[in-house]
């Protein structure tokens, strides 16, 4: 386990800083800078401009900022947003709270009636019910995330005014009710593409492992047909689902990003938006060296778990 | 203002009890306007309530002197105070200082070089301490530090010798005179000394984050991305606050942003303001009212004069005739903006009504394009000595106003024989080097051209003001006119507002003249209040609806 551990933090060093560099290359050389938002403002002349310019470092070479940025972030200092100064990792702590809150519930409930839809429709399978969750699945993955959202926004806020039409909290009120009330919707919506996903693979999973001579030799030997399928059936078919949720990890942050902007949501995903719109490019480098973290750790977590979770496997 | 409740009438008890509101309703004309009041104003005793500002930009610069946006502004007000301000009239109103300075009172001498400031005395920081003119003149002092990252000098820089007579009392004497000092000052926030200069670094010191000011509401909680909650301050010197609690909700989405608003999760929707296509519904939303605000921003076309077929004023003048300028305005927006043929907005004290108004002719375009010899090709667009009448014009991608609008520029331009490309950016990429350098051939722009209150636009039409040609200024039409550059002398020299007046007019008739850009319309903002939040003023001469919300309160 430990060579196998060392050579993956190896592997995920390279990689980390490739995409450090092209990150940074592709948001340093796309037109345009963090200066253009006050191009228009009367007041700003081109020397106001060229100064601040000058005094944020944007007027050095390429790699001379590379370099700085580089060590910088070794040393912990990941420097400070050119939008509101404050220091780059405060800027993404404050985010995050609100995106993991709303993964984690989203992740939840799809995991609990994905696994739950997919094992039924494997067990019954062509029955009505596995035919309407085929469909519905198919529906959820086709239509994008965004028209979910304004759907049950224009559904139950506008019309039926049950849920609230987005924010994380009442400001003044921040009580776990009330977050909670805010998060009903987000959670729904995000979770709907993710349920969709996890319904077909598990029911995949499910139908390959119910062909196996092990459950055949299980139903002969006359176990109740309940305890083959938990007993059995079901603790192999998952397996392949680690994997999956190692996966989506970032597939999760990327309906993230949608979800927020259409719930109004204070997550991370609304934070790179604007910080792209902004050319915040300490913040934007942040986000996209966090991702990748969070990405190779969601691997990593995934491939231990599957050797955890089958002896078969074995690392080294 | 529009009332959301049509056809409700009011009584003439009510409009007895109108007071301050419907008063600067009626001062502002026009369009105008302060939120008619359609109950009496009682303000309460103590701060009661909050409001929530819905904003389109996130807050997140809160020390006043670096580089923010207007939502920034918005909040600064709340904060800080300057010395005076600007009222919805344009008339200047002492605030941190006792009187606002001019010859008659001694404040200015007479040829406008020795300033000299008289303060108030009841005046306390957020955390207690008194404030004096040491704080005034650490302020200029900080502008002035060539390490801090100060927004601009524009004026300041001309400040020499600040003495601090006593506590309340300040003089300082200017390089050169110059007038728009006064209108700028109105626009600069004084910061604390005692907090700010204990720090390493003023540009990342703590202040920055939570700020200490002078004004209406204190520092309350900021949660990132989401929103900013300011307290009231019951030591406020001046008048309020009525509120407890005011709140900047960020909402990026202007549909959402309209949404929330609509279901009463905000209770004031500015400065993006509503969408147009939004208007008509929210006209008739029950409990809701908007405000037709006029802003200073003066949507055009900008030309670089550089740009060889631009250079010909046949070709401007051509181009302005053959724009269907009313049609755009009707179609697009709903006829909310205002016909202009200034850079000045029609609120302000130099504005000059007697410009020519702009006609669609688009036969008297052609002719004039014949008669300058511009001929038409066989593809029928014209060309002269080679040069093609093509060019590209830019703006902002998904803006559909303006997208659309280029649309229809594009077939009235096209009957003249003039081919035009649309060549759309992000604004990140538009508003850079693109637009700061001069390598646009056209752009379709809203600039605000005043600095505060003040007529100088020596930054935008000065030829010293090219940053193409290593000038200091926006001046990216690269417009350059000696006639003009003495007259911005003159007029930015000049203390008396009638020959000030007198100055910017023919600044503006030479610009119209010269049609160094096309100006379409003047800006009209579409703001939600929601019914009964009363005292909402809008005021053309701060950056942000927002400036007063000391005032606001809810009808009891």
């Amino acid at each position: 386990m430990i060579p196998f551990l060392l050579r993956r933090l190896w592997q995920s060093l390279i990689l980390l800083t490739i995409v450090s560099m092209i990150g940074f290359a592709i948001l340093y050389l796309a037109p345009g800078g963090p200066m253009s938002q006050f191009a228009q403002s009367a007041q700003m002349s081109q020397e106001d401009l060229d100064r601040i310019a000058r005094q944020l470092g944007l007027d050095r070479p390429l790699p001379v900022q590379y370099w700085d940025w580089l060590l910088r972030m070794l040393s912990g200092d990941w420097g400070r947003s050119f939008r509101d100064n404050s220091p780059v990792w405060s800027v993404i702590g404050s985010h995050l709270r609100a995106t993991f809150e709303l993964m984690a519930v989203s992740t939840l409930i799809a995991i609990a009636l994905g696994c739950w839809i997919g094992i039924l429709g494997a067990i019954r399978r062509y029955s009505i019910f596995d035919m309407v969750a085929t469909v519905g699945a198919m529906v959820a993955l086709s239509i994008p995330t965004f028209w979910f959202g304004l759907i049950a926004i224009y559904l139950f806020s506008v019309q039926l005014g049950w849920l609230p039409a987005g924010n994380r909290q009442t400001i003044g009120d921040g009580s776990f009710l009330d977050v909670a009330h805010h998060l009903i919707a987000p959670a729904l919506v995000l979770a709907l593409v993710e349920t969709a996903i996890w319904a077909r693979f598990m029911r995949s999973a499910m139908l390959d492992v119910i062909g196996q001579d092990y459950i055949r030799t299980a139903r002969a030997k006359g176990l109740p047909e309940q305890a083959v399928l938990r007993g059995h059936a079901m603790r192999n078919a998952l397996l392949p689902l680690i994997t999956l949720a190692g996966l989506q990890f970032p597939t999760l942050l990327g309906g993230a990003l949608v979800t927020e902007t259409v719930f109004t949501w204070p997550g991370m995903g609304r934070l790179f938006l604007d910080s792209v719109e902004y050319r915040d490019y300490p913040v934007v480098m942040g986000i996209l060296m966090f991702s990748a973290v969070m990405v190779l750790l969601g691997s990593l977590l995934a491939d231990m778990l599957y050797a955890v979770a089958d002896p078969r496997i074995r690392m080294g | 203002m529009i009332d959301s409740k049509a056809g409700r009438g009011t009584s003439r008890r009510e409009l007895l009890g109108l007071g301050l509101g419907a008063g600067a309703a009626s001062l502002l004309g026009g369009l105008g306007g302060a939120y008619a009041q359609a109950r009496p104003l009682v303000p309460p005793q103590k701060p009661r309530g909050q409001v929530i500002a819905g904003i389109s930009q996130e807050p997140t610069v809160f020390n006043p002197l670096m580089p923010g946006s207007e939502v920034d502004q918005g909040v600064w007000w709340q904060l800080f105070n300057p010395l005076w301000s600007i009222d919805p009239q344009g008339r200047l109103v002492a605030d941190l200082a006792s009187e606002v300075p001019s010859v008659e009172n001694g404040g200015l001498s007479a040829d406008g070089l020795v300033w000299k400031i008289k303060l108030r005395r009841d005046v306390k920081w957020h955390d207690g301490t008194p404030f004096t003119a040491e704080d005034v003149k650490y302020t200029l002092d900080l502008i002035n530090t060539p390490g801090f990252r100060v927004r601009n000098r524009v004026g300041h820089s001309l400040v020499r010798e600040i003495t601090v007579v006593a506590p309340d009392e300040i003089h300082w004497r200017m390089e050169s005179a110059y007038s728009p000092y006064l209108s700028i000052l109105a626009l600069t926030f004084i910061v604390p000394r005692h907090i700010l200069e204990k720090a390493q670094d003023p540009n990342t010191a703590p202040f920055n984050s939570a700020p200490v000011g002078t004004g209406a509401f204190r520092w309350g909680e900021r949660v990132a991305g989401d929103h900013l909650l300011l307290q009231a301050n019951p030591a406020h010197h001046g008048e309020g606050p009525y509120l407890e609690r005011v709140v900047f909700k960020y909402i990026p989405d202007l549909t959402m942003l309209y949404t929330q608003f609509r279901t009463g999760q905000i209770d004031y929707l500015g400065l993006s303001g509503i969408s147009a296509h939004f208007v008509k519904e929210a006209q008739g939303l029950r409990g809701r009212k908007l405000s037709l605000s006029p802003t200073a921003f003066i949507e055009h076309i900008a030309l670089n004069l550089e740009f060889a077929p631009f250079a010909d004023k046949a070709v401007r003048e051509a181009l302005y005739l053959g724009m269907n300028k009313q049609a755009r305005i009707e179609a697009l927006y709903y006829g909310l903006p205002v016909p202009t043929e200034s850079f000045l907005p029609q609120q302000s004290w130099a504005y000059d009504p007697s410009l020519p108004a702009q006609r669609h002719d688009p036969a008297k375009a052609n002719a004039l394009l014949d008669a300058a010899g511009w001929a038409r090709g066989s593809d029928g667009i014209r060309q002269k000595n080679g040069v093609r009448l093509e060019f590209a014009n830019s703006t902002t991608v998904g803006n559909p106003g303006r997208e659309q609008s280029q649309q229809l520029l594009m077939q009235d331009w096209r009957t003249l024989g003039v081919a035009m490309r649309i060549n759309n950016m992000p604004g990140a990429v538009i508003w850079g080097e693109f637009w700061q350098k001069s390598k646009f051939e056209s752009v379709m722009v809203g600039s605000n051209f005043m600095l505060g209150n003040d007529p100088d636009v020596t930054p935008r039409f000065s030829s010293k003001a090219i940053p193409a040609k290593a000038g200091s200024g926006l001046n990216t039409y690269q417009y350059q006119n000696p006639e003009i550059d003495r007259l911005l002398a003159e007029g930015a020299s000049q203390f008396d507002q009638a020959q000030r007046k007198a100055t910017y007019g023919k600044i503006q008739k030479i610009i119209r003249d010269d049609l160094v850009l096309l100006p379409i319309y003047q800006t009209v903002m579409a703001e939600g209040i929601k019914d009964g939040l009363q005292g909402f003023a809008a005021n053309i001469n701060c950056s942000s609806n927002c400036w007063n919300m000391r005032s606001w309160f809810w009808a009891s």
